[in-house]
């Protein structure tokens, strides 16, 4: 699964979304910063994104999906996101 | 869902301070998630129990059903689920991790 792909999912899948997606061989790692996280814990919010992959995970297409999540204000005030 | 499997999940989160389910074991994990959340552990410096999930498939399908959470490893503390490998290396980061951890054992 190419990265952009999973970028576009990710996107298209929570209101708002931005995502930047690396990686490659069932291998990936994103950064998403979406409005929609706000007053959502962190497992929630990473609870989000794996129920867009549901399918990919359970057969392995994608074996790991470390995530960063923020909402846009903590986007700001942490640097780097 | 196997309803043994899952009472036996049950029991080793609520008799466990800290318990991760893993990839192998605390001596050899199996997989670079799990090794680096057990480094992340061994450095807060309390007990934990690891329970590898690779002899029976069953173990992972069932975890995963009961906490809504597709990957390994998966870190219960006092109880409760915490998250995986990223976001208790974050916790970890941000110093959110040792206090709840001392909690768990300040409870007894």
């Amino acid at each position: 699964m190419a990265p952009t792909e999973i970028k576009r999912r990710i996107e298209q899948g929570i209101p708002g979304a931005r995502a930047q997606v690396e990686g490659a061989e069932a291998h990936y790692s994103a950064v998403v910063v979406a409005p929609a996280f706000e007053g959502k814990s962190r497992i929630e919010q990473h609870q989000m994104i794996y129920a867009l992959f549901r399918e990919e995970m359970a057969n392995q297409t994608i074996h790991a999906l470390a995530l960063k999540t923020a909402t846009p204000s903590e986007a700001q005030s942490e640097k780097g996101l | 869902m196997s309803e043994d499997m899952l009472d036996q999940i049950k029991k080793e989160i609520t008799a466990n301070e800290i318990v991760m389910f893993i990839k192998g074991t605390k001596e050899m994990p199996m997989c670079g998630f799990s090794a680096r959340t057990i480094a992340v552990f061994k450095e807060l410096g309390r007990p934990f129990k690891t329970v590898d999930i690779l002899p029976d498939p069953r173990i992972r399908q069932t975890l995963s059903a009961f906490s809504n959470w597709p990957t390994i490893p998966q870190v219960f503390i006092n109880g409760k689920f915490v998250g995986g490998c990223d976001i208790v290396t974050e916790m970890y980061q941000k110093g959110e991790l040792k206090p709840l951890v001392e909690a768990a054992f300040s409870k007894k």
